[in-house]
């Protein structure tokens, strides 16, 4: 986009949420998700970001992906915050069923057990999932 | 489509954007400024690093109010304005100053 918006920035905000449920590399679900969640975030919408199931590996630290010849996105999680996007929120029970904790993660995130998240998803107004 | 320094050839893509970031050279920015009817001062300079940086720690090209929002942290408030942005970059500080700077073209740069 080109400019700031006016004084009273956007007019319509909407609560969404984009929720990552598979690994970063293997298919393009994953970057497609972020562009779209950067995207959202340029029109200062609220945006939560979930990682589950397969997902939360997009955000595991010290990834290598010169074997695989792809871009290693996931230094791009840490632009987040520039871009207001704070809201970050992982499954509990898919951290630990891959034997991860927060430490492991590039960015700071909320932890949530999935009946949180049911809970979490219950308030939201649109949800994409990938 | 490609651009022609010291006889190398430097593909792009429709819209000028570099197709291999790591090609680019200060040299490169200094043409592809001319085409875009700038002239390269060391207030370009700082914002062309700058967004280098940014690339290279991020590995995006940030959005404008990004962009403004990181400048005024860094320089402070007169620097990190819009208006000053679009004094340097007069076609889209985002647009301009990454083609420039030979970055991809900004996520979220509709």
């Amino acid at each position: 986009m080109e400019e700031e918006w006016d004084e009273g920035g956007p007019e319509v905000v909407k609560r969404f949420m984009y929720v990552n449920r598979k690994a970063p590399y293997g298919t393009v679900y994953a970057l497609e998700m972020l562009e779209k969640v950067l995207i959202a975030a340029a029109f200062e919408q609220d945006v939560h970001v979930v990682f589950m199931d397969d997902g939360v590996y997009q955000l595991k630290k010290e990834q290598e992906t010169k074997a695989i010849n792809m871009k290693n996105f996931s230094p791009t999680f840490r632009a987040l915050e520039g871009y207001d996007v704070e809201k970050l929120y992982v499954e509990k029970e898919s951290l630990e069923a891959r034997g991860l904790t927060v430490d492991d993660l590039v960015v700071p995130v909320e932890v949530l057990s999935s009946e949180e998240l049911k809970g979490l998803m219950d308030k939201q107004e649109v949800i994409l999932t990938a | 489509m490609a651009y022609e320094v010291n006889g190398e050839s430097i593909e792009h893509d429709e819209e000028g954007y570099l197709s291999d970031i790591n090609q680019w050279t200060p040299e490169l920015a200094g043409l592809l400024a001319k085409d875009e009817g700038i002239e390269m001062t060391d207030e370009h300079w700082e914002v062309i690093n700058f967004l280098r940086e940014y690339y290279e720690e991020y590995q995006i090209a940030p959005a404008i109010r990004v962009l403004v929002k990181a400048l005024k942290k860094k320089f402070g408030p007169e620097k990190g304005s819009n208006k000053y942005l679009y004094e340097l970059f007069p076609y889209g500080p985002a647009k301009q100053a990454c083609k420039v700077g030979g970055l991809p073209k900004p996520t979220g740069c509709i």
